[in-house]
């Protein structure tokens, strides 16, 4: 641990760069799974056909996944955040068609009857009601990204598992050890934070 | 209340039908009058198409034949969506919405509609009253805190915020026990009377239309077998289908000698 101590600065630092990382990737993720997760629950035939697809970049072992990147894209971040949100598609898209699938079938058809517009419909009960199951699938997209991108340092992309990689070949075990606690705690605190967010939806959206 | 509630509007059905996809005819050839202010009720076994029939006032279900005239409007040339919010519309999974207070969920079609905010918790106070769920109390309350009954109460109250001049109401009652059913009936005929609003009510349960109807329509195989008053109904079935709904229910009858006296008591 006495790496922490002496240099926190270059930790806070990684630190830094990993949050941003995971969260630029989660933001991307997010804005591609939400119109993809609609698409999947409402329509079963094109659903299986995006979950497979989704599902087969979800078993490519990730050092593949960012060497494949790196010979179209190039080293560095962009590179990574597009293997991280090609990673969180499947969690998300899976998590988000589950949950709009599983709203009561009388919410929507009094939501029809009374007059909501689809896409009314889809904003202000579907999304609502499906919440805790969209929250859970943000949970582990975010910790899985987090283990991720900690590999992703292999690609230049910064973050944590820089400190991981130069300690490696530094022979510096206080440094690996400093990046992999750092990348740890991340973890946990984002779990645990979007656990709690996690419960209050499911607070208010039980029937 | 009854003062500043809108007038029951007046509902034709020419000619319509339902045909699936499949080829499976759900509702041939419906002709029936609803008069401003009736209280009808669709009664029918299960599979009888009364629902359908229902569901197409308000285009959930669209004819594949004939024409439905609202006032005289061929609803087809409305927005389905700006025609929904004028028709309450209540069924029998309640489908409170769970994730909003029961006030919020009263005041869903006055806010699509843009109202402003008092002039929505002012109704929605009136409506809450109106079905006897103490406005205090129940306003902000979530749907699972209430019983069925009061859920369904609510349900009503949420169906008649925008004061429409037709409420649809299939099978309301259907998942509730006899005697919260009993004081749910009581509260929509009163509701019916003070208000004016048509009323297109779909049910299996005999003793049920009866006791609700200006008029029973026997819904049997997608089509009218009969429509009259309960007592023409009871009295003179036009057919064995009809006769076999309602003629030897001994309790049906009972309902139906009480009901005068029942209207006199609960008003």
């Amino acid at each position: 641990m006495s790496f922490i101590l002496r240099h926190p600065d270059i930790v806070a630092a990684r630190f830094g760069e990993h949050v941003l990382l995971t969260f630029v990737s989660l933001a991307i993720a997010l804005a591609i799974a939400f119109p993809l997760g609609v698409l999947t629950a409402r329509n079963p035939r094109i659903g299986a056909i995006t979950l497979a697809t989704l599902n087969v970049i979800y078993t490519i072992p990730s050092l593949a996944l960012l060497a494949i990147l790196v010979a179209i894209f190039g080293l560095g971040m962009p590179t990574a955040v597009v293997a991280l949100v090609a990673y969180a598609q499947m969690i998300l898209v899976r998590n988000i068609a589950a949950g709009l699938r599983g709203v009561s079938p009388a919410a929507l058809d009094a939501a029809d009857g009374l007059g909501y517009t689809r896409f009314g419909r889809l904003v202000r009960i579907e999304i609502p009601l499906a919440l805790p199951a969209i929250v859970g699938g943000i949970r582990i997209a975010t910790v899985s990204l987090i283990g991720i991108a900690t590999v992703a340092a292999w690609i230049d992309a910064g973050g944590l598992g820089t400190l991981v990689f130069e300690g490696l070949h530094q022979d510096d075990p206080d440094k690996i050890i400093a990046g992999s606690v750092a990348a740890i705690v991340l973890a946990l605190i984002a779990d645990g934070l979007l656990r709690l967010a996690e419960r209050w939806t499911s607070f208010r959206s039980l029937s | 209340m009854a003062s500043s509630a809108a007038r029951g509007a007046r509902i034709e059905l020419r000619g319509v039908g339902v045909t699936y996809a499949g080829g499976a005819v759900a509702v041939q050839n419906v002709d029936l009058d609803v008069a401003a202010g009736e209280f009808a009720v669709f009664l029918g076994p299960s599979g009888s198409g009364k629902s359908t029939l229902l569901r197409t006032i308000n285009r959930l279900i669209e004819p594949t034949a004939g024409a439905i005239f609202i006032d005289g409007v061929d609803v087809r040339t409305l927005d389905p969506v700006v025609l929904r919010r004028g028709i309450g519309y209540v069924i029998q999974a309640v489908g409170l919405f769970p994730h909003l207070t029961i006030g919020a969920n009263v005041g869903v079609v006055p806010a699509l509609l843009g109202w402003d905010r008092a002039r929505i918790a002012k109704r929605v106070d009136d409506l809450l009253a109106l079905v006897r769920l103490e406005p205090a109390t129940y306003r902000d309350r979530y749907p699972r805190q209430l019983s069925g009954g009061e859920q369904q109460r609510a349900g009503v109250a949420r169906a008649l915020a925008a004061e429409p001049p037709v409420l649809l109401m299939d099978e309301p009652f259907g998942a509730v026990d006899a005697i919260v059913r009993a004081s749910l009936q009581d509260a929509i005929r009163r509701i019916h009377r003070d208000l004016g609003t048509t009323i297109v009510f779909v049910t299996h349960d005999v003793d049920e239309a009866l006791r609700l109807a200006d008029r029973v329509v026997v819904i049997a195989a997608g089509g009218i077998a009969q429509a009259g008053s309960p007592s023409n109904v009871l009295a003179a079935p036009a057919n064995d289908t009809v006769r076999a709904l309602v003629g030897i229910d001994a309790e049906s009858r009972r309902f139906a000698e009480t009901r005068p006296l029942l209207d006199r008591a609960d008003g």
